[in-house]
């Protein structure tokens, strides 16, 4: 049963259009416009209900939550009636007719249910078997022929339906509909036969479709990865956060015999509220399958062998002594804070480096130079609420469906109930668009800026530019940027000076879930935690007392990030190549620590690749095998999350800290491993938990000095294509390729095919009509996709950046913004 | 009382659906008069008049009227039910036959009085011929200049649209039908909003029957104090009796409400020959039953809700001693199983298994405590449904049971077909045994 929290309500709400009235006798006072169900539950009485859902519209459909309300000649639905001034409201705790009719209508239910409770996955938690038990007769008098149906149906590659265990209580329906935006299940059919179902051509293909087996009062949706799988008596479950991407969902992590099972939203009314996507709910096949499960290191043929901890360790301190401030570390986005925090630690205080960078993707100088300025260890804000409730918000080079899904829930929620209007800066409007009711100003990939730069002149916008122009200026109103900005030159400057001309507030919504912990942490270049600039002497030795190493240790010129580091890995091996005598070459890069970096990830795969080749010493730290890990001199096994305690920091800045679902694991967090080498290396600053680690972080707190300045590159001069080429616009999908979603075919099923996209002249005056072959191609590579013509701007092609059928990086060599060739039919 | 034909007046003759038979009796001669005078002129005059509702709740139009804000913002709308579908009721689709035209002119009274330019009439789909004929009329009356922009001179526009539904008894809720009326599947709304606030597009809409409507022209013509000549004081006006089942002359007759049962009886020339009055209904299979002893109440909202029961739509059903009561009643649960829309559990789930325990009684294999059983079901269901449906679905069972307790007492041990031939209440009974 869901039932909202109960605790008493504040006394600001009592003053505040306070209605007050009377439940079994019990006054009660409740801000206007509360329903009596609600009202009910603040004094801890729990009316019965099917249909009713706090966050879904009332339906007053399943009848089950019937009270007495005096003068009212007949029960009335708790779930739809709004509190009333004086109104006496009796529940089954005091009223016969109200006991006599939830008793009736849960009769009513129970008649064309199977109660197959002992094979079913909701027994034990199912709000119908309690409700049964505590709001229904003991036996039921119906003795007659149950109606039946051929069970179950796919409604989609993962949800699975029995429609004859459905109360018709329409949550799923609504849920889809409302919340969702993806109408994909309705009710059909009437009378006995109403049935959940989808249209015969489209099936529930929804991002969120997993929320209905969770809301689903009854056992009628469950999914094909968990149905079956377990009762929910012998689960044991623990709080968590998502890792997949930056919305910091709540989770709950439910475990049976030392296996995740399941997991699903938890109810966390600031962030996720009671939703999550089914990338988080269902992607996490990945922690079991590939695992590496002992270190590994080069034996003398130069093959990865298993070894020891203290061996690995031992290899591992040697390499990197040898290399000292000749090492780059590579963290990838999608660790934890404490995590990013002990190879910040790690980098500076260990190696005496500052070639770090977190970003395993397309990433910037000017990207680099933004995050400083405007984004590391700034306080949590703007946040979900504030998204919500903003006259505007204008997206700038972040589709928030496939990016961060609870952000596109909210802007959504806030579209639908309080007029929040959406701007995306973007090609064309994709469905995340559309459903918030978003308009597009369009922008030619690498033309982001100049859209931007248009928005921060009120009086020379126009359109729906205009509109936004002038809604920006008011109060409340926000600009969230993607990571897709970074291969747009001088779009997060001009995103920037927008923000400072509006009065906008400005939110970077990055992808992955660990980038803002690692940024707030200062796994990047030129970055200490918190924000703190590597050139200021006071950062520098505030850094040197929380970890009590000598402020002359740390560096104090800003190093490389991951671009600079691949390019002076390939400049030494050219100089190798040529020297007579390769010892003597002073390599700009001698060791390499990497965590987490998948090199498909990266603006030059083959690139990242052959500088691991041309590296002298890699230490990886990964999970599973990888790219990385086959060509590492030392490979360190490291926990997954469910392993381990940790925190992530959403894209808000709020620290969203999850607990360990396997007690007794084994394995060991990244801060671990990187805390035995130094203390191999002979370090004592290094300590191995996580709770140090919080302290520590907790010491640094905000930088209050000094900041850089926003960067202020110039908008890109737009690139000039000729016929039978196009820019590429690309992003990557929720569902796509991605390694954290390996081992879940079900969810991967329910990916969207991936397409090309063409402006309806561009697909014109190549001859190709909507569904036909469209091959887009570079000296590279090429990929041929079913063209959707799309209403964008001519000479732009748009591909999913990492789905199947579809990986320009990999194929094509070519990202956001590059030229490539496009062509009618097959290659 | 005597009969009244003013709707009917005209139904014999050939050409009674066209505007040239109509316009010959004085048909659409009000509409400039009506458009001359304030909207709020027309409501005044029909409150005046007392009309009430003819669809079977008895509402005053005129209050319903009233009801409508104006200025919303949103464009008002006016929506004719048109959806006869209750068993026994067979009034609107013969009006909408035969005299279409006080329909249509019913509508432009009402939408100027309500100011609406548009008018949707939702006409049942199982009737094409009826929706022939009212979309005919619509395109007569607007060649004619009666509809369209600017009607007569007067500034004011009016379209009427005519919808075809598609074969549901629950789109004849109000609310459901408007549901359909925008393409959804009809399933009854959440109120409050009442349609008066937000109803068809989320517009002000005020829903009435077609015979409400069709009365209008009269009025507007003749004055209230004319209409209320007719009646009784809290039921003016005269209305369509559509009589069936066991009589000679099955039909519809006009009279003035308050008729009763008897008079009906003797204009239809009584129970068929040889067999006499078991029970009747007067309003629809929704409304309780009522006996013989009660053919002297008048036909009116007051005096049939003080006999227990409701007028309903004025479709008095006449059962003779061949019918099996349990069999009507099962007949009946079998349409309400048949047409619940499924949004409600009591209504959904109820119906569903009171079909199941009435033919247990129908086919003799019930058992005694059934009775019991059924009664409760019912209870369960009145007053706990989301619509009126569920409640019309639980309606007929406890005065039949109070009546004819025997009968299913007899469901206990012997078929109904066995205590009562089938045969024997059938139109062609008597044409058997000749």
């Amino acid at each position: 049963m869901t039932v909202t929290s109960s605790g008493p309500s504040s006394p600001a709400t009592q003053t505040v259009d306070g209605i007050t009235i009377s439940v079994d006798g019990v006054a009660v006072t409740v801000p206007k416009g509360t329903l009596v169900i609600r009202a009910a539950e603040q004094l801890g009485v729990a009316v019965p209900r099917f249909c009713d859902h706090p966050l879904l519209e009332p339906v007053a459909a399943c009848r089950m939550c019937l009270v007495e309300i005096e003068g009212q000649p007949k029960p009335q639905p708790a779930c739809a009636v709004t509190a009333a001034e004086g109104m006496k409201v009796k529940t089954q705790v005091t009223s016969d007719v109200a006991r006599n009719a939830q008793q009736g209508v849960m009769e009513f239910l129970l008649i064309n249910h199977p109660l197959d409770c002992p094979i079913c996955d909701k027994g034990g938690e199912c709000p119908l078997q309690n409700q049964a038990m505590a709001n229904g007769r003991g036996e039921s008098r119906f003795d007659g022929v149950k109606r039946t149906f051929p069970k179950p149906i796919n409604v989609s590659a993962q949800i699975l339906l029995d429609r004859e265990r459905c109360v018709s209580c329409a949550r799923c329906t609504r849920f889809a509909e409302q919340i969702a935006g993806d109408a994909f299940i309705s009710l059909q059919e009437r009378g006995a036969q109403q049935q959940v179902n989808i249209s015969s051509d489209q099936p529930f293909d929804s991002y969120f479709s997993g929320n209905t087996i969770q809301i689903c009062p009854v056992g009628a949706l469950t999914s094909a990865k968990y149905r079956f799988r377990a009762r929910p008596f012998d689960l044991i479950s623990t709080p968590t956060v998502c890792e997949h991407c930056a919305s910091g969902c709540g989770l709950r992590t439910d475990v049976r015999r030392s296996t995740v099972l399941r997991r699903q939203a938890w109810d966390v009314p600031e962030v996720n509220e009671e939703w999550n996507c089914d990338k988080g709910r269902f992607a996490f096949g990945y922690q079991v399958e590939g695992r590496l499960e002992h270190p590994l290191v080069r034996d003398d043929e130069g093959n990865l062998v298993t070894a020891s901890w203290p061996e690995a360790i031992s290899i591992a301190a040697d390499g990197l002594r040898t290399a000292g401030a000749g090492s780059a570390v590579l963290t990838g986005g999608r660790l934890t804070l404490e995590d990013s925090y002990a190879y910040a630690k790690f980098a500076r205080a260990v190696l005496g480096t500052d070639d770090i960078d977190f970003r395993a993707r397309p990433a910037s100088a000017e990207e680099t130079a933004f995050l400083t300025a405007l984004v590391a260890g700034r306080p949590v804000g703007p946040t979900y609420s504030d998204v919500e409730s903003a006259p505007v918000v204008v997206l700038a080079g972040l589709d928030a469906e496939d990016e961060s899904p609870i952000v596109f829930l909210r802007l959504r929620k806030g579209a639908r109930a309080r007029g929040v209007r959406v701007f995306s800066v973007a090609p064309f409007a994709s469905a995340g668009v559309t459903k918030v009711q978003g308009r597009v100003l369009t922008a030619v990939p690498g033309g982001e800026a100049t859209v931007l730069d248009s928005l921060a002149d009120e009086g020379s916008a126009q359109g729906d530019a205009a509109e936004a122009a002038r809604l920006l200026r008011e109060p409340g109103a926000l600009v969230l940027v993607g990571e897709r900005l970074a291969q747009s030159p001088g779009a997060l400057s001009a995103a920037a000076r927008l923000a400072a001309a509006t009065g906008a507030r400005l939110a970077w919504v990055p992808r992955r879930a660990g980038e803002r912990g690692a940024l707030d942490a200062g796994a990047l270049t030129g970055l200490l935690p918190g924000g703190r600039p590597l050139g200021s002497d006071d950062a520098r030795a505030q850094a040197a007392e929380v970890w009590g190493v000598d402020v002359s240790a740390l560096p104090v010129e800003p190093g490389r990030d991951l671009e600079s580091v691949v390019s002076a890995l390939h400049a030494d091996a050219a100089a190798v190549a040529a020297a007579d005598d390769p010892s003597a070459v002073d390599r700009a890069v001698r060791a390499l620590v990497v965590a987490g970096v998948e090199a498909a990830d990266l603006a030059d795969p083959a690139g990242f690749l052959a500088a691991l080749e041309a590296a002298p010493f890699v230490v990886s730290l990964e999970q599973r095998h990888s790219d990385v890990t086959q060509r590492a001199d030392v490979v360190l096994p490291v926990a997954a999350v469910a392993e381990r305690f940790g925190t992530f920091v959403d894209w808000e800045g709020r620290a969203r800290e999850f607990s360990q679902v396997f007690p007794g694991a084994h394995s060991l967090s990244d801060a671990r491993v990187l805390s035995m080498i130094a203390t191999q290396l002979g370090s004592t600053a290094f300590k191995p938990d996580v709770a140090t680690q919080r302290e520590e972080l907790a010491a640094f707190g905000s930088w209050d000095g000094e900041r850089a300045e926003a960067p202020s590159v110039a908008a890109a001069e737009p690139v000039a294509v000729s016929d039978g080429e196009a820019v590429l616009a690309t992003w990557r999908q929720l569902l796509d390729l991605g390694l954290l979603q390996e081992g879940d075919p079900f969810l991967g099923a329910t990916a969207r095919s991936a397409v090309a996209r063409l402006s309806p002249s561009t697909a014109r005056s190549l001859g190709v009509a909507d569904g036909a072959e469209v091959t887009v191609s570079t000296d590279v590579g090429s990929l041929t996709l079913p063209l959707v013509v799309t209403a964008m701007p001519d000479g732009v092609v748009w591909l999913p950046a990492n789905s199947d059928g579809s990986t320009p990086r990999a194929t094509l060599g070519a990202g956001h913004g590059d030229v490539v060739r496009i062509s009618g039919g097959a290659a | 009382m005597p009969l009244t034909p003013i709707l009917t007046a005209h139904w014999d003759e050939p050409d009674s659906h066209t505007i040239e038979g109509y316009r010959r009796h004085g048909g659409y001669d009000m509409v400039p008069v009506t458009l001359g005078v304030h909207p709020d002129d027309v409501i005044a005059y029909v409150k005046e008049s007392g009309l009430r509702g003819r669809g079977g709740a008895g509402f005053p139009t005129g209050m319903k009227w009233g009801f409508v804000p104006q200025n919303t913002g949103r464009p008002n709308y006016l929506v004719v039910n048109a959806d006869e579908s209750e068993p026994g009721a067979c009034k609107d689709i013969p009006l909408m036959l035969a005299n279409p035209h006080a329909l249509v002119e019913g509508c432009i009274h009402a939408a100027y009085a309500i100011r609406a330019h548009y008018a949707f009439i939702y006409v049942r789909g199982e009737v094409p011929h009826a929706i022939r004929r009212v979309a005919a009329a619509v395109r007569e009356a607007q060649a004619a200049g009666f509809l369209g922009t600017d009607i007569l001179g007067s500034g004011y526009d009016l379209t009427i649209v005519v919808h075809s539904g598609a074969g549901a008894y629950i789109c004849g809720e109000e609310t459901a039908l408007l549901d359909s009326l925008e393409g959804r599947r009809g399933q009854p709304r959440l109120k409050p909003p009442f349609p008066a606030v937000a109803g068809l597009y989320g517009g002000p809409t005020v829903i009435n029957n077609v015979e409400t409507i069709a009365n209008l022209p009269t009025i507007v013509r003749n004055g209230p104090e004319w209409f209320k000549q007719f009646g009784t004081e809290k039921s003016p006006g005269f209305k369509l009796f559509a009589v069936s089942g066991h009589v000679e002359r099955p039909g519809i007759y006009e009279a003035p409400l308050g008729t009763t049962m008897r008079e009906l009886l003797e204009y239809a020339g009584g129970v068929r020959a040889g067999h006499e009055l078991k029970f009747w209904v007067p309003g629809g299979s929704s409304v309780p039953m009522l006996m013989p002893e009660h053919l002297d109440v008048p036909l009116t909202y007051e005096d049939m809700a003080g006999a227990g029961t409701m007028l309903g739509t004025g479709s008095p059903m006449v059962f003779d001693e061949t019918t099996s009561v349990v069999r009507a009643i099962s007949r009946w649960m079998h349409f309400y199983k048949h047409e619940s829309c499924g949004k409600c559990t009591p209504c959904r789930e109820g119906t569903f298994w009171l079909e199941q325990m009435l033919e247990r009684f129908e086919h003799g294999t019930a058992e005694e405590a059934d009775i019991e059983t059924v009664d409760e079901i019912c209870k369960q269901i009145a007053g706990r449904s989301f619509c009126a449906l569920g409640d019309a679905a639980a309606t007929p069972y406890a005065p039949a049971l109070k009546y004819f307790r025997e009968e299913f007492l007899a469901g206990t041990h012997t078929a109904a077909s066995e205590l009562f031939d089938p045969v024997a209440s059938t139109v062609f009974a008597g044409a058997a045994a000749r």
